[in-house]
């Protein structure tokens, strides 16, 4: 592989050192309503996961900063999210059906609001 | 569309699944990914050094939108191994740092790059 490539991988791959330093500071009822806060676009992301799928963590990561000046953002912010979901629903479940899970709750923000989606669903058991 | 160019669509994309081993449906080409998710998927398969190919959605509107109902995925890119649907791009990077993807690649007989 191009030595390039090889730092791309890296760059966009997930850091888990920081999902952990995360959770470590979670303590009590905070543990269930983790999130950064950001606009009404997250709030309403937020709302239809926890109403669909009563995770015990949560994190709706706004990253269209990043995105600034590419297809799909459309000046207001608020077009690319991160969503990671810790869900009791998810347990036994595949991937794909958790990310359609996810998907499905979202249906009409991913069609008319939101551009980009990246999703880590995991099960209590792999937290 | 009508629905008899919604049902060529859907036809074509099944002909495109079982055309190669590994199908990437994605936007832009391996060379030039038009989105940031589906040039994640080209550095993963290229990491992993098997043979692939890629459908460019952006050029043909009738696979962009067939594509999401054939799979019931809203996204792409999307990753067909030998006709069956593994998942989007956060999927194909989880199962590739789990060492799945590696092994779900060997397990369905997948040829390597020459």
């Amino acid at each position: 592989m191009r030595p390039w490539k090889r730092g791309l991988l890296r760059f966009l791959s997930f850091d888990p050192s920081s999902a952990k330093t995360a959770s470590s500071l979670q303590t009590g009822y905070i543990e269930a309503m983790t999130t950064y806060p950001t606009g009404p676009v997250a709030t309403a992301i937020e709302e239809r996961l926890r109403a669909a799928l009563s995770p015990t963590r949560l994190a709706v990561i706004d990253d269209s900063e990043k995105h600034r000046g590419h297809a799909g953002h459309d000046g207001s912010g608020e077009s690319h999210f991160t969503v990671e979901i810790v869900s009791p629903t998810f347990e036994g479940q595949s991937r794909v059906a958790r990310q359609r899970a996810v998907n499905t709750a979202l249906a009409d923000l991913l069609a008319e609001r939101v551009h980009a989606l990246a999703i880590k669903a995991r099960a209590p058991s792999e937290v | 569309m009508s629905d008899e160019q919604v049902h060529e669509a859907q036809a074509r994309i099944a002909t495109a699944v079982h055309s190669a081993d590994v199908l990437l449906f994605m936007k832009g080409t391996p060379l030039f990914p038009q989105c940031g998710f589906s040039s994640r998927a080209i550095s993963i398969l290229d990491h992993l050094g098997v043979e692939y190919a890629t459908v460019d959605v952006l050029q043909d509107q009738g696979i962009r939108q067939g594509i999401k109902t054939y799979s019931d995925w809203p996204t792409i890119p999307q990753l067909y191994v030998k006709g069956e649907f593994v998942g989007g791009s956060d999927i194909m990077m989880e199962m590739y740092e789990s060492g799945e993807l590696t092994d779900l690649f060997a397990e369905k007989g997948v040829a390597n790059a020459g």
